[in-house]
């Protein structure tokens, strides 16, 4: 190689490397950054360009000049001086009175912004309200999720897309209409009031986790994106978790994605297919994973309110976690937690998942028993996991033909080639 | 990807000097920021090697018992942090924000975490199993 090639070779190599250096700084500081100018300007979309234009100086300067001491503050100066720039020129072409002394008193306002020296609460209850306007009740729920994605996870377009398996155009498209219907709705950007607080955290709650559902969900193929989709959720987890620590839910939801995705290295056997929880090799499941999801319900109970849906769902999760073999389970709590879980949601999958449990903690006649007054349940109807637990508890009875009828009946219901395959072998009598 | 980030240790820190309130409080804001931003999954101080251990393996299976301190202080490990992070970018990038743990020079290594699919097919069955005997270990002595 000759020197110039050389020096060529290491000039592109920086490149790269500052390239990547500025996409591990855009995603510690872009949330905070938007969320600050999403409230300077009252609009997410506004906000968004700002930062993007911002990012753009960035990739343009930093290459040459290095990345500066607290690229957070010069990202936020940046686009600040490109507020006020184009607030300016706004002004002069504004011809009414009204909107000109709108902008006016927002550039003022701008003006006095300290990019360095923003109070951490202050930060904390932008970046709040950013997460409650990104996950609004007015937007369509995959709306909310892409947004969200995009503003507070910092993916970009690309990367939700191959994450949810949809064009980029699709997630584009839902990103402008989500920021413009936000701007249409005049939606605040703030942390919702008292009386209005426990559905719009509900709301977001309900986002997170199908983020991480869309990964747990994963099916074989495509399992290092949606790994790294539940990695995402549990990140967006555990800021809320760290800007409300004083909501019960907000700490379950983090420990029930926790605890759930701790057992994922022992969810798939060496081809690829699922491994059910009673036959996992449980010395496998991820013990950071455990002992942090242990720690934050154990947080959420110690506020002493009442438990909701996803508390009382990662306490389920935290008693498979903490018994070092199935037998050891203590489905008597299972039963007892899924009892208060059904009294909150009345959901006909939670009788089921408890009827399960009856029949592990009371013997398969009782768990059979309760099962029966779900056959007429229209929700049910179609749903292969219903034959399917009755075939298991009709085969602990040693009804072997009732359990391969069930067993085959799940099979035909089931969407899934491999489970699919499962359920027959064991119609057949082969376990 | 996870990523450990080890804080090497110092003179101080092997006299067991405690760090001063000033640094404690900057250090506690700095990890304050990573669990807010999801980061951090642990992380830890550890004793001076003084109160430390190592266990020396011969070549003919023989294990030896040698008791700290331990003299090449700068190799030595003072603490760590646990990290969950989208790139390696990301863990150097927080280190880089990290106020300088002891009162001299020092340094802070980064290293990505194995993960089980990191092995690939060189993790083979009796591998997997060796691993599973350690981590059923290490759970039992929670």
């Amino acid at each position: 190689m000759t020197d110039k090639a050389r020096r060529a070779a290491g000039r592109a190599m920086s490149e790269r490397d500052a390239r990547r250096a500025i996409d591990a700084v855009w995603r510690i500081e872009s949330a905070r950054l938007i969320a600050a100018l999403a409230r300077m300007t009252g609009d997410v979309g506004v906000a968004e360009d700002l930062a993007q234009d911002a990012l753009l100086v960035a990739l343009e300067r930093w290459p040459e000049a290095g990345v500066p001491e607290n690229p957070g503050a010069w990202l936020m100066a940046t686009a600040r001086n490109r507020a006020i720039d184009s607030l300016r020129h706004r002004e002069i072409a504004a011809r009414k009175e009204e909107e000109l002394g709108r902008e006016v008193e927002l550039r003022s306002r701008l003006a006095e912004l300290d990019p360095a020296a923003a109070a951490s609460d202050e930060i904390d209850d932008d970046l709040l309200g950013l997460i409650f306007t990104a996950c609004h009740p007015v937007l369509a729920p995959e709306a909310r999720v892409a947004l969200t994605l995009r503003l507070v996870g910092s993916l970009s377009t690309a990367e939700i897309a191959r994450a949810f398996l949809v064009k980029e155009s699709t997630v584009a498209q839902r990103i402008v209409r989500a920021k413009r219907s936000l701007a249409e709705a005049r939606v605040p950007i703030e942390v919702p009031g008292p009386e209005e607080r426990e559905r719009r955290l509900a709301a977001v709650l309900e986002v997170i986790y199908a983020i991480f559902n869309e990964g747990y969900a994963a099916s074989v193929g495509e399992e290092w994106i949606r790994a790294d989709l539940c990695e995402e959720a549990m990140r967006l987890g555990r800021v809320l978790a760290g800007l409300m620590p004083r909501e019960p839910e907000a700490l379950g939801l983090a420990a029930l994605m926790e605890l759930t995705a701790a057992r994922f290295p022992a969810r798939t056997g060496p081809n690829g297919e699922a491994i059910p929880l009673p036959e996992q090799d449980r010395a496998r499941w991820d013990l950071v994973l455990i002992g942090r999801g242990l720690k934050g319900l154990e947080r959420a109970e110690a506020l002493g309110r009442p438990l909701g849906p996803y508390a009382l769902q990662a306490a389920i999760a935290a008693c498979h976690a903490r018994a070092r073999t199935p037998e050891q389970t203590d489905w008597e709590r299972i039963v007892a937690l899924y009892d208060a879980l059904d009294a909150i949601s009345g959901s006909p999958v939670v009788r089921l998942n408890r009827a399960v449990a009856v029949g592990m903690a009371f013997g398969p006649a009782a768990g059979l028993e309760l099962l029966e007054g779900l056959r007429e349940e229209p929700a049910l109807r179609g749903y292969h996991l219903l034959p399917a637990a009755r075939g298991e508890l009709l085969e602990r009875l040693g009804r072997d033909e009732e359990a391969a009828l069930e067993f085959s009946r799940a099979a035909e219901l089931s969407g899934n080639a491999r489970e699919r395959e499962v359920l027959l072998a064991r119609a057949g009598g082969r376990r | 990807m996870r990523v450990m980030a080890i804080v090497k240790a110092s003179k101080d820190s092997e006299a067991g000097v405690m760090p001063s309130e000033e640094m404690l409080a900057a250090m506690g804001e700095f990890n304050e920021e990573m669990v807010k931003a999801g980061v951090m999954l642990a992380g830890e101080g550890l004793h001076p090697t003084s109160k430390g251990a190592r266990v020396s393996f011969g070549g003919d299976g023989e294990r030896t018992v040698i008791d700290g301190p331990f003299a090449e202080t700068k190799e030595l490990i003072a603490g760590y942090w646990l990290m969950q992070v989208r790139s390696f970018e990301e863990a150097v990038e927080w280190i880089k924000r990290c106020p300088n743990p002891h009162d001299e020079p020092g340094e802070i290594e980064i290293r990505q975490v194995f993960e089980a699919e990191d092995f690939g097919e060189e993790f083979t069955p009796e591998l997997r199993e060796q691993e599973e005997r350690i981590r059923a270990r290490a759970e039992r002595n929670q």
